[in-house]
């Protein structure tokens, strides 16, 4: 079908739809939002990290003019969390708090002057409990435990899964390899901080606008912890200043807001300091990794076993997720017969983890580049043809039962190679200069939401009537990468009518279907091809209608510059809005909606919940770095990547992408880390974030970038409307090891850690002068137990997706196999069976 | 967001006013001046600075602008970064001090902030640049209300670190500046308004207020050479974690009759490296570029780069070099570790004198946030 169409609108550079409200600042975001009466709040927050909490004094507070009231914890009693396998949040802390910026107290006041007055005078008494800084410290300090459920003592989750065996494929190698690496978490530093504004509409009714990338998941919060009925509470997602994951989780905030408008019978908002977002948080989690891998002498990977602990904070948040996802996607660039992932996620006295673009796999994508670039040397092979010999190729199913579709890989590395000239320049260039290759695979969208349900993941409702206008519904959220754009495109390409004649109505659950959000990459993907069918349906009934018009049959028919008109004779024809004239004449008011349902998975297995994804994109980047060897400075002089993408809808769109996500990554790599100051434990327990603020928290800036070549491979996947990919996340994942294989090649040290910072690239080459080890990086990986590994046949060796001996294997498919998920008996009790079906 | 504190704000209409509104009592901390507040006001955010009465020296028209006399280069305490980077005068005659004015903070600051503020601006600290709150969970610092200095939790003394990037340059100057007070005024050494102390970090009484920054005629590229030496994490916004500002001034033989050397931001105050004498009556080598300083354009990136070769000069820089890395007291106070700090403070000296000195220099690390300007 629209294969056969000739395009007009996709895969051009049409201009964003929201792009001249962005430019001139009309663009409304959530602070810019003001109601008559608005009230404000400010959060109180614990300033301890583990204690608990003995008295809580809001009397001087109250006394002060203009303060309209307070909450406590108790007035908010049901938790809330964005997985339910770990609801452990409280709007406001209820007995304990679990890290320095744990809100406790919300006080509400005229202004926002008097609001943050009113808070610096709530006076909390705390009973200290034991800091638990990190994973290692959790590991080692079972009791007290920072939440009583979890996998063992402060460890939340334990995972061991074994796919093939990897015994036997170390056996089959020629050579073993092993490395150790560490991954500093980072924030996403969206320019816009959190802000929320909630309405009193009438008695018991609230209206919630916020920056969240998720309002479907605010609305479920909402409902379960202001105990209303989901009619009475609405949630509009305003255009967010960036996201990146920092807004995927239902907030604190937009709770006690909630509850507050509804308390004081105003609206109340509040705007969150750059502090508090670093302690908002869910972040990128750091991550400690082993890695072990056999090759043949040709270079082919027989087996790997990659153990992974990431620090996850104070709550759950997607944290069974991401511990999940530093294992799942390892299987999706290179050939892995035998595979074996062990990964452990600590709870720890911090502000919580959770995802970040490329959620938990730019940890373990790093571990993997660079070790490939290790054995790369010891084997002897050029970096680029180790890679080029080990793709996974197109339409197969890995080792752990992800099926993977087109794959652009080849085409990528071949792209940066020949860009950055590699065969001639690759480890050829004078001391102090060097290029670095690394590759990655993303998904497109989560095989399976976060709650158990068969319901469309993404919904587009369209209304047409006789003036020509097409309003389009749709939950999806706008966080500026474009998806309002990439909405309007489809249906506007559909049906041969202007970006112009479309009107958007978008991420408001009393008036839009449900879409998830904007996360996994998934709103291209979902949201299009919901959209797609959606307006061909809408195309469908027109087509009808008009060919009984104008005599001739329906599939001769062509939507395009506002027309409707015969292919044979472009002048016999009529107007966009003389054809929905006809067609509503005809069928009454006119409407029609689409859905999206991601294909069934292969795995059966517990855990193959995470990782399965309609299809994955590709990227292949080269770094080039200058790297000053008396001082450790390094610069990145050119960065070039190449992303499969599917097809572009907009390539503008999708280059701005590319090179946001290389930015992003070049922070990561080079100077970005959320870290924490821990006092001397004689003189206190205090365990602060070390550098709050835009100013100390460093990330580069238009002066640090470098220049880039950006290359957008398409390889159509019909899975993705009109072949679309994703290409938000992806590309972030290369450039981190990119660049350490660059400063390898540049002066022959190994920094095994990122972010990589001058100090290191010094103490390295000094060791290597001095003739020890030329590398930093963590020296050992603790002795965890990961618990009873779960052994998940090939399908190579035959299997049928299945774990051996899995009791529950029988029930698999209709039950949750996920850490996503609930069980589904569990599920059943909590919610009415109506919002459930079997398959 | 974070808001101000509610204050009294004063624009008073003479210096007459201003100086009436101060007293010099050293416990009233109730009153304090602002420029144009691009430190004070997050400080008072923050409320790491407290106020009940803020008194703006940007109402009082005599207190800005740049003029010449007999040589001497005078500049009003309110004259903003930017209109110092358009003066060609201050270019053409000053330009390493052109070069630090550059190197502040990023062009939307510089167009409001003033020298004077820079000159007096509060020392820094990662423990102490925080919110209440922040502070509350350390239970604060020595610095302010607090019983430890975490820094160095054995110290009796407070290491905030001086954060200014005019100070080091206009120390090396030989720059005067003129304190008024209803008392009196006095011109001192810019120097000696500098204490080595993070709390009392300046010698000046509350009611004094910094009038005007005077640089001496023969301070400029007639007659001496200068350079500044700004290390930082990016190419913009960040406070120097190191800066080294030096000058030689030297006869008609090439002989150095005089040469300083001030290290910023490794100390509470600017640090001099005395070791410069050793310069004293030698020539730097022969290769000197007396152009050099006249060609620089401060609102380029510059050339940066360190000496390569061998020249003369070079044992003695190196010397002078590791003196200065042994005086700097890089602390954990601010960005990138102390010891890493420590040996740049060597490399940073090494570089501007190979600089001074006219050695071939070569490009370390162009483009990036770890240039050093
Ligand atoms: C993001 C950011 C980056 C920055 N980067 C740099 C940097 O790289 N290098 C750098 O040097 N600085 C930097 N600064 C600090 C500051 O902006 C500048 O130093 C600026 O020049 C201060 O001038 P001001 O007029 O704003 O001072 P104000 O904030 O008005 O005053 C600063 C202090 O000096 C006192 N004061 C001001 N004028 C006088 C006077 N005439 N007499 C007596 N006391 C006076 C005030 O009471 C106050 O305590 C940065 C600031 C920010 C916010
Ligand atoms: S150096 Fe010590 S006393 Fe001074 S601000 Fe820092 S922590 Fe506080």
């Amino acid at each position: 079908m629209t294969e056969e169409r000739k395009l007009r609108l996709i895969g051009t550079p049409f201009r964003r739809v929201d792009g001249r409200a962005k430019v001139t600042g009309r663009t409304l975001f959530a602070d810019d939002l003001h109601f008559p009466r608005t009230a404000w709040v400010k959060l109180v927050r614990s300033t301890v990290p583990h204690a608990r909490i003995k008295s809580i004094d809001c009397s001087s507070a109250l006394a002060m003019k203009g303060v309209l009231g307070t909450l406590v914890g108790e007035e908010l009693p049901d938790s809330f969390g964005i997985l339910p396998v770990s609801e452990d949040e409280h709007a406001l802390a209820i007995d304990t708090v679990r890290f320095v910026g744990d809100p406790v107290v919300a006080v509400a006041a005229v202004s926002e002057d008097i609001a943050h007055a009113a808070a610096l005078a709530v006076n909390v008494e705390y009973e200290i409990l034991a800091t638990v800084p990190d994973f290692d410290a959790a590991l080692k300090t079972p009791e007290p435990r920072i939440h009583d459920y979890g996998d063992e003592g402060n460890l939340h989750k334990k995972i061991s899964m074994e796919f093939g065996d990897i015994d036997d494929g170390m056996a089959q190698a020629d050579t073993v390899l092993e490395d150790t690496f560490y991954y500093e978490g980072n924030n996403h530093l969206a320019l816009e901080q959190h802000a929320s504004i909630a309405v009193a509409e009438d008695d018991d009714r609230v209206t919630l606008y916020s920056s969240t990338q998720t309002p479907h998941y605010v609305h479920r919060a909402l409902i379960k912890t202001l105990g209303l009925p989901p009619a009475r509470i609405r949630v509009i997602a305003c255009s967010n200043g960036g996201g990146f994951g920092g807004k995927t989780d239902p907030f604190n905030h937009e709770i006690v807001i909630a509850k507050m408008a509804l308390k004081l019978g105003r609206p109340v908002k509040i705007a969150l300091t750059r502090e508090e977002v670093f302690y908002c948080h869910r972040g990128r989690h750091p991550a400690l990794m082993h890695i072990r891998t056999g090759f043949t002498k040709d270079g082919a990977m027989t087996a790997q076993h990659l153990r992974t602990a990431i620090d996850g904070g104070a709550y759950g948040s997607y944290g069974v997720a991401s511990t999940y996802y530093t294992g799942a996607l390892q299987t999706t660039t290179y050939r892995l017969p035998n595979y074996r992932f062990d990964g452990a996620r600590a709870f720890t006295n911090k502000p919580p983890c959770g995802p970040k673009r490329g959620h938990g796999t730019p940890q373990p994508r790093f571990a993997f580049e660079v070790h490939l670039d290790k054995a790369a040397h010891v084997l002897g092979i050029d970096p680029a043809e180790l890679r080029l010999r080990n793709l996974v190729p197109a339409d197969t199913i890995t080792a752990n039962w992800l099926q993977i579709g087109t794959t652009g890989l080849r085409e990528c590395i071949e792209a940066v190679t020949a860009g950055s000239n590699w065969k001639e320049r690759y480890g050829k260039l004078p001391p102090g200069r060097g290029l670095g290759l690394a590759c990655s695979a993303y998904m497109c969208g989560a095989g399976l939401p976060i709650y158990w349900n068969h319901m469309p993941q993404s919904g587009v409702q369209l209304q047409l009537d006789r003036s020509g206008c097409v309003a389009v519904f749709c939950g999806e959220t706008e966080i500026g990468q474009g998806s309002d754009s990439v909405l309007a495109a489809i249906v506007a390409e559909i049906l041969g009518i202007d970006l112009k004649d479309i009107r958007l109505c978008v991420a408001d659950t009393d008036l839009t279907p449900v879409d998830l959000g904007s996360y996994s990459s998934r709103v291209t993907l979902m949201m299009g091809q919901a959209a797609l069918q959606a307006a061909e349906k809408a195309r469908a009934m027109i087509a009808e209608t008009v060919a009984e018009h104008l005599e001739v049959p329906a599939d001769t028919l062509v939507f395009a510059d506002r027309r409707v008109f015969r292919a044979d004779d472009p002048e016999h024809g009529l107007n966009f809005n003389e054809a929905v004239v006809v067609a509503e004449s005809r069928f009454g008011t006119l409407g029609t909606t689409g859905s999206y349902i991601p294909p069934r998975a292969p795995g059966r297995y517990r855990g193959s919940g995470v990782g399965p994804s309609p299809t994955y994109s590709y990227t292949a980047a080269v770094i080039e770095v200058a790297v000053d060897a008396d001082t450790g400075l390094y610069n990145v002089e050119h960065v070039w990547c190449a992303h499969d993408i599917g097809r572009a809808i907009n390539p503008v769109l999708a280059l701005g992408q590319i090179e946001g996500s290389i930015y992003m990554g070049l922070g990561e790599a080079t100077m970005e880390e959320q870290v924490f100051r821990r006092l001397p434990k004689r003189l206190s327990p205090a365990l602060v974030h070390k550098m709050p603020s835009m100013l100390e928290y460093k990330s580069p800036g238009f002066h640090d970038m470098p220049g880039m070549t950006s290359y957008l491979i398409e390889t159509a996947d019909e899975r993705g409307p009109f072949g679309a990919k994703e290409v938000g996340q992806g590309p972030l994942l290369p450039v981190l090891p990119a660049l350490a294989n660059a400063i390898f090649d540049a002066v022959g040290v190994r920094v095994d850690q990122v972010p990589i910072q001058p100090e290191n690239v010094l103490t390295a080459l000094q060791a290597k002068t001095a003739g020890k080890d030329a590398r930093v990086g963590p020296k050992k990986f603790p002795s965890i137990d990961y618990g009873e590994v779960l052994r998940v046949p090939t399908p190579e060796q035959g299997g049928d997706g299945r774990a051996v001996g899995d009791p529950r294997a029988q029930h698999a498919g209709v039950r949750s196999a996920s850490g996503t998920m609930k069980d589904r008996e569990e599920a059943l009790k909590e919610h009415s069976s109506a919002t459930l079906t079997t398959d | 967001m974070l808001r101000l504190p509610p204050i009294e704000f004063v624009k008073p209409r003479s210096m007459q006013d201003v100086l009436a509104a101060l007293t010099d009592d050293p416990a009233d901390d109730e009153v304090r001046l602002v420029a144009a507040g691009t430190d004070l006001w997050p400080n008072m955010k923050r409320r790491h600075q407290q106020a009940k009465t803020v008194i703006s020296l940007m109402s009082i028209p005599q207190l800005r602008g740049i003029e010449t006399a007999g040589g001497e280069l005078r500049v009003g305490a309110t004259t903003t970064l930017t209109d110092i980077l358009r003066d060609e005068i201050i270019r053409a005659r000053f330009p390493a001090f052109a070069r630090a004015v550059a190197s502040i903070s990023s062009p939307p600051l510089r167009n409001m902030a003033t020298l004077g503020g820079n000159l007096c601006i509060d020392t820094r600290c990662t423990y102490y640049n925080q919110s209440e709150e922040w502070r509350r969970s350390i239970d604060y610092c020595l610095k302010e209300r607090g019983e430890i200095c975490w820094v160095a939790t054995k110290s009796p003394r407070c290491w905030a670190h001086s954060a200014s990037d005019a100070a080091p340059i206009l120390c090396t100057l030989g720059a005067r500046v003129k304190l008024v007070s209803s008392a009196g005024e006095r011109v001192i050494p810019l120097a000696g308004l500098y204490r080595e102390d993070g709390i009392e970090y300046l010698n000046k009484r509350r009611d004094e207020v910094l009038t005007e920054i005077l640089i001496p005629a023969d301070s400029d590229s007639e007659h001496c050479r200068s350079t500044f030496w700004k290390l930082r994490r990016r190419g913009s916004i960040d406070f120097s974690v190191l800066s080294v500002a030096a000058a030689v001034w030297t006869d008609s033989k090439g002989m150095v009759t005089r040469a300083a050397m001030y290290l910023g931001a490794v100390e509470s105050r600017p640090m001099p490296v005395d070791a410069m004498d050793m310069l004293l009556g030698k020539s730097l080598g022969k290769t000197l570029n007396a152009t050099l300083n006249a060609t620089l354009d401060p609102t380029l990136d510059p050339t940066v780069g360190k000496p390569s070769g061998t020249a003369p000069g070079e044992q003695l820089i190196a010397a002078i070099a590791r003196q200065a890395h042994q005086i700097a007291r890089p602390l954990d106070n601010t960005d990138f570790t102390p010891s890493w700090r420590g040996k740049m403070v060597e490399h940073y000296a090494q570089a501007a004198l190979g600089e001074l000195a006219g050695l071939p220099m070569r490009r370390l690390a162009p483009r990036h946030g770890l240039t050093v300007v």
